[in-house]
């Protein structure tokens, strides 16, 4: 048969896969195959999910009632606080990037491994350590300045371990920094003999435009937390006001960082929503430069809208019109990624596998979060939402609705690669329907609730507002099941799950085709010639000329 | 058309990377070029996100410097110049030193890189003692930031003293990460002395002191501009 079956059957001819190589805790703990810190990753990434997720369900179970009746209002900051924090920093940002990033860049690029693999397992330290530094903040007493650090608050007023969280933030920024950089260089330079740029999966490309933003973005947030460190500690006046310091300027600088790691969070999410639609659609992916363009041009604009977030902070209306009409732009290449997959999915042999679920699932809720993003980009509009729930709801459709659902499909869809094992779907089925309805029944009341004027950050409310706060308390409850059933049942599955065939999906891509699942050590037997685009679905096998590069094959094609 | 281009290349390749094995190349490149432009590559990537991080404190420096130009100046002042200039000139010195170290590499002349390494390092020591003797200085003064600073300087009493705190503030987290940047790079070359006296450095791979090198070249163009902006153009207004 094809020379592909063959690769993938070398590939386990000894039964030796990355995951069976070396055994021990060390050989994990010190590795530097990509693939296992990968899911180095994925196992500390998950802690920290669930961490946030208690802070969430404690704020949630709060605001059931109008009193605030469970906590004290400092308790309650220091909650919405932390469930920021860990989400944003020690979630949301590494979490594509770090794990299917990490686990997927090499193979889908087939190379053996990232360009720098030390600098990658120091990345994944310097995760675990800012996590580390940043969990003791929180045990030590907690943080309860919002997640954004505002000064002066942060840095005179608060009584709270606000040093030491952010010191926690700096340390974890240089890994999302070094990560970044990582896969600039592995994406460049570490491309198979004939993976042109054009013919990179759009994964790739989300990665890269990624990577970019983390590279530009991160040393910015960097040494403006290193300023309010040394404000808090020294006074040294930069963001004090009553020495003639701005403290907006440290909104600037936060937002300059703050606003591209958006990007940071839902580019990867864009990646993963491409490789999956076009599998499940049986089709290639519709527009593919435009895709991949506007993966790059919502990199560029991205630094180019933070001000928005200042729209009531005393910055220049002009300022505030001209952040307001750019921020409108970035909604242009977004809109141009969810036409391309609706009109990837037109005429496709769609297929309603768990994966191609949380896919459709995210494009639903992914548009709902953007074009509400519209509303708050609209100067006017945001002087009525700002800081009320319609923020909140807004986000939360991005980042969960968008970034969680597209991270949940790229799990789903590349789980059978990273544990070669297959998870229950009828399980996975659940799974997204609790996820996809309890989202929607937690935040879709917050749109009415913020529409209304509901403040966020205010561990009270009126009575009026209880029936639509306890809807959403009701739908966190549900969501919160919803990912418990996922934890569990991936985890089973890979503890004792059914032995998955190695391109279950009947995927394109090297990572499928020419890799075994889970792959070997240093990924291929052989490293790949590629002489076709990422995908090539329709086409019948032996047309897909994927092959691996044996000695004899080499000379037939000179 | 494309598949026959790259055939015929890879011949080439699999020399390359035969002749790389005995060289230091580790086993997930394919050859020795593509790990160099890599190691190249990723440090000019890292120098951007160095860029980046003292824009945000550049970016501080331009906007207080505009709303307070008048206690800029004053505070610009009581920076020593002839100091700053001496340490101008010793830091151009050590990344003459450090371009003779990868000259050297390059030409595969072992003993001689350690040699202008050392001198790197001496320099670069020299700079830090220096900076040692200025930031003293600013001590007696009761120029640090902090609850010790106080600003009662004969002639600028009408300047408010939190924006020359401001000023020195951006001074000391300025010079103070630009020293930083320093220590670590004296840290480097100390590696990189070791890795030379294990033979772990040639004529054909030497791109850990090349790739150090253009990072020592980086921090000395941040001090190019942190001296002008912090020591002489304040005193102009």
């Amino acid at each position: 048969m094809s020379a592909v079956a063959n690769a993938v059957e070398n590939g386990h001819s000894n039964g030796k896969t990355y995951l069976n190589e070396t055994y021990g805790i060390k050989s994990w703990l010190f590795t530097l195959d990509h693939k296992r810190i990968g899911i180095l990753y994925l196992i500390t990434l998950a802690a920290f999910f669930a961490a946030g997720g208690v802070f969430a369900s404690l704020v949630r179970i709060e605001l059931a009632t109008p009193q605030g009746d469970v906590f004290e209002a400092e308790t309650y900051n220091k909650l919405f606080t932390m469930h920021g924090v860990v989400m944003i920093f020690f979630f949301l940002i590494p979490s594509i990037p770090a794990v299917l990033g990490n686990f997927l860049l090499p193979l889908q690029l087939g190379a053996r491994d990232v360009a720098f693999p030390k600098l990658n397992l120091i990345s994944y330290y310097l995760y675990t350590a800012g996590g580390v530094v940043a969990l003791t903040a929180i045990i030590a007493g907690g943080v309860d300045t919002g997640w954004t650090f505002y000064t002066p608050y942060s840095t005179t007023y608060s009584n709270s371990f606000v040093a030491l969280a952010l010191i926690g933030v700096f340390i974890n920024g240089f890994s999302s920094i070094l990560t970044g950089v990582n896969f600039i260089v592995t994406i460049h330079k570490m491309r198979a003999p004939g993976l042109t740029w054009f013919r990179l999966p759009l994964f790739i490309w989300a990665q890269y435009a990624t990577s970019l933003i983390q590279v530009l973005g991160t040393p910015v947030i960097a040494i403006t937390i290193l300023l309010v460190v040394f404000e808090r500690l020294f006074q040294i006046g930069i963001f004090n006001p009553t020495l003639g310091g701005d403290p907006v300027l440290m909104q600037h600088l936060f937002w300059f960082y703050s606003h591209p790691a958006v990007y940071i969070m839902i580019l990867p999410g864009f990646g993963v929503i491409s490789e999956v639609i076009a599998c499940f659609s049986r089709r290639r992916i519709f527009g593919y430069s435009f895709v991949a363009f506007s993966s790059l041009a919502i990199a560029i604009l991205g630094f180019l809208v933070w001000g928005h977030h200042m729209f009531v902070a005393g910055q220049s209306t002009y300022a505030g019109m001209v952040f307001s009409f750019l921020t409108f732009l970035v909604a242009v290449p977004s809109a141009i990624k969810i036409f391309n997959w609706a009109f990837t999915l037109y005429k496709g042999s769609v297929l309603l596998d768990s994966p191609m679920l949380y896919v459709l699932g995210f494009i639903g809720l992914f548009t709902i979060g953007g074009l509400t993003g519209l509303f708050l980009a609209t100067l006017g509009l945001d002087v009525h939402m700002h800081d009320t729930y319609f923020v909140v709801a807004h986000f939360h459709y991005v980042m969960v609705g968008g970034m969680v659902m597209a991270f949940l499909a790229g799990v789903h869809f590349w789980w059978p690669k990273m544990t070669g094992k297959m998870y229950s779907e009828t399980a996975a089925r659940v799974g997204v329907f609790l996820i996809f309805s309890g989202f929607n029944l937690t935040f879709l009341p917050q749109f009415v609730l913020g529409y209304m004027g509901m403040p966020r950050r205010y561990h009270t409310y009126p009575e009026e507002w209880q029936a639509l706060n306890v809807m959403s308390t009701a739908g966190a409850s549900v969501l919160g099941i919803g990912f418990t059933l996922t934890i569990i049942y991936l985890l089973w599955s890979a503890i004792g799950g059914k032995r998955a065939e190695a391109n279950p999906f009947q995927a394109k891509g090297l990572e499928w085709e020419n890799a075994g699942s889970p792959p070997i050590a240093h990924n291929f037997v052989d490293i790949p010639i590629v002489v076709e685009e990422a995908y090539a679905y329709g086409k019948k096998h032996d047309e897909a000329q994927i092959e691996s590069p044996e000695p004899a094959k080499e000379e037939e094609v000179v | 058309m494309r598949l026959k281009l790259r055939a015929q290349n890879l011949p080439r390749r699999k020399k390359l990377s035969d002749a790389a094995h005995s060289l230091g190349r580790a086993h997930h490149f394919e050859t020795a070029e593509q790990q160099y432009e890599s190691a190249t590559l990723g440090m000019w990537a890292f120098i951007v996100q160095e860029i980046l991080f003292f824009g945000g404190l550049f970016g501080a420096y331009v906007v207080y410097r505009n709303l307070y130009i008048d206690a800029f100046s004053a505070a610009s002042h009581q920076l020593d110049i002839s100091l700053g200039a001496f340490n101008t000139g010793i830091l151009i010195g050590s990344s003459l030193t450090m371009a003779l170290a990868v000259r050297c590499a390059q030409k595969g002349e072992k003993n001689t890189i350690i040699g202008w390494l050392v001198a790197t390092i001496i320099l670069g020591f020299g700079f830090l003692g220096v900076k040692y003797v200025e930031y003293s200085h600013k001590w007696h003064d009761n120029l640090v930031p902090g609850s010790s600073f106080v600003w009662e300087k004969p002639g600028y009493l009408d300047v408010a003293g939190g924006q020359v705190k401001i000023f020195f503030s951006l001074y000391f987290v300025m010079t103070g990460m630009h020293a930083l940047h320093m220590v670590i790079g004296v840290g480097i070359m100390l590696w990189l002395i070791a890795k030379i006296r294990r033979n772990e450095i040639n004529e054909h791979y030497f791109t850990p002191i090349e790739i150090s090198g253009l990072y020592w070249h980086f921090v000395d163009i941040v001090w190019i501009f942190l001296f002008p902006l912090l020591y002489l153009i304040g005193r102009h207004t």
